[in-house]
């Protein structure tokens, strides 16, 4: 535990210093951006979604129940910006980004691709790791305002079909009450999810070793420790964003 | 100063490197000059790939010394460590082409890192590398896409690409049929006459040591139990260098 928490260290400082001093790599990091983030735009969008869909079902129930039935689209709404949104991301990301990164670092490992870009004089820390992580870092917020977009929606979609209300109105009166602390930082805090997936999974695929039984345990241990993190640093976040913002 | 001046572009001496309780070499030493071809023989195990490893600087020795232009490999920082590794190339036993890129991009992946040359230029280089090599017509090709003989010529040529001075290449022919066996090992024969390149190649094939190899030499239990040229061994009287050249032949 001592051991894997130091080699983690050592590795976020060399990947840390890589992605910050040149040569940058900026095609590799476009690449990754379209891997991490274009390609996983419709899952993101579809978990948003069943978030939506949910987050309307339920809260209408109780809200009915309750006699608040005109606080619908402002519980739908702050439920998914303020934590549903991003969390949902992170997780979602967490899964696909990370057992993608893992996979492809630890295949990488074992055929001795990262040895022969070393061996090229090329550090694998700058152009696998860094790109990767500074793309998750760049795509976690864009692929949460989508989540946050596609939840809203058919939060309403579904809100509508209860009960007839317009899109103009559902927004009118969920969104009166949003601040801009209720929206940035929620949506800026999944940069940190992003550090998180970027690091975890690619400090996992690099250091596999066994062959493909070691692929397949880095990618488990690069999904599972990025959730994980994921979900400590929200509570960590939330927190500090409630310090912060008030 | 004058002691670095007079080494040999390679320099290994006592060099012992252990996994665990396994001993994989034990005391190594030897000494490749300018343009010379050496061949590292031993069975599966052996160490002749971590040697070539330690070379690299991509492990590091457990005790004695592994210099390369003179310079010690396990001390080096990481910016002389890339200065020297750019003097090298390394030819894979399973080749170890970047499987996302085109053999094209392959071998223009350390041209574009390493020299001023623009990306059009790159891949012009690229495709005289290839060429040299008989790949010219692979170029857009995945490596997926090709065969394990074609991997170890594009292999070859990435390895090529920075002009080195030192070519290391662990079991080029290993897998192969022997007739691309020894068309790579005639690949070798060629690149070092052009290129004056010094070189150690890793090997079981004796055929092709012979064919490519100034100088041989054979590793068992970590030590080094026989070197000199291919007619030396022939005649040697030690019991496991005769047991292994009559197998290897």
């Amino acid at each position: 535990m001592v051991e894997w928490f130091g080699e983690l260290g050592q590795f976020c400082m060399r990947v840390f210093q890589a992605a910050i001093t040149p040569p940058y790599e900026f095609r590799e990091l476009l690449r990754q951006c379209d891997s991490i983030g274009s390609k996983s735009l419709p899952l993101v969008a579809l978990a948003g979604a069943a978030i939506g869909v949910v987050l309307s079902l339920q809260t209408r129930d109780s809200l009915v129940r309750f006699g608040a039935k005109s606080f619908l689209p402002a519980v739908v709404i702050f439920s998914i910006i303020k934590e549903s949104g991003p969390i949902i991301t992170g997780l979602v990301a967490s899964g696909r980004v990370g057992a993608g990164i893992g996979a492809e670092l630890g295949a990488m490992k074992v055929t001795e691709q990262i040895d022969a870009m070393e061996a090229s004089a090329v550090d694998p820390h700058r152009y696998l790791a860094g790109t990767r992580v500074v793309a998750c870092i760049l795509m976690m917020p864009l692929l949460t305002v989508v989540a946050d977009f596609s939840g809203i929606v058919m939060g309403w979609l579904f809100a509508n079909l209860a009960e007839p209300i317009s899109l103009r109105l559902f927004l009118e009166t969920g969104l009166k009450g949003v601040r801009f602390s209720d929206y940035v930082p929620p949506v800026m805090k999944t940069m940190v999810f992003g550090l998180i997936i970027g690091l975890i999974s690619s400090f996992e695929g690099m250091r596999t070793h066994g062959g493909t039984a070691g692929v397949g345990q880095s990618t488990t241990s690069a999904v599972v420790l990025s959730s994980l993190f994921v979900i400590l640093a929200d509570v960590v976040l939330v927190r500090a964003i409630q310090v912060i913002y008030g | 100063m004058a002691e670095t001046a007079a080494l040999p572009p390679i320099f290994i001496e006592g060099v012992k490197k252990s996994f665990g309780q396994q001993v994989v070499l034990d005391g190594v030493t030897f000494r490749v000059a300018k343009g010379e071809t050496l061949a590292v023989l031993g069975r599966s195990g052996s160490g002749k790939s971590v040697l070539l490893r330690l070379m690299i600087g991509l492990q590091k020795p457990d005790a004695g010394s592994v210099r390369i232009d003179g310079q010690e490999i396990a001390t080096l920082d990481s910016d002389s460590l890339v200065a020297i590794r750019k003097k090298m190339g390394f030819l894979f036993q399973q080749s170890a082409l970047y499987d996302s890129l085109t053999v094209g991009e392959n071998v223009a992946f350390p041209l574009a890192r390493h020299t001023q040359l623009s990306a059009a230029d790159c891949t012009l280089k690229a495709r005289d590398l290839l060429k040299s090599v008989g790949m010219e017509n692979e170029l857009d090709k995945l490596p997926s896409d090709i065969s394990g003989g074609m991997q170890k010529r594009v292999g070859l040529a990435r390895a090529l690409a920075l002009d080195p001075e030192i070519l290391l290449c662990d079991e080029p022919t290993a897998g192969l049929d022997p007739i691309t066996a020894s068309e790579i090992g005639r690949l070798i024969v060629d690149m070092q006459k052009q290129r004056q390149v010094t070189t150690i190649v890793v090997t079981h094939d004796l055929r092709g040591a012979k064919l490519f190899a100034n100088r041989l030499m054979l590793i068992n239990d970590g030590k080094t139990v026989a070197e000199g040229d291919y007619a030396s061994f022939e005649n040697n009287p030690d019991p496991f260098v005769s047991r292994f050249f009559e197998e290897a032949k």
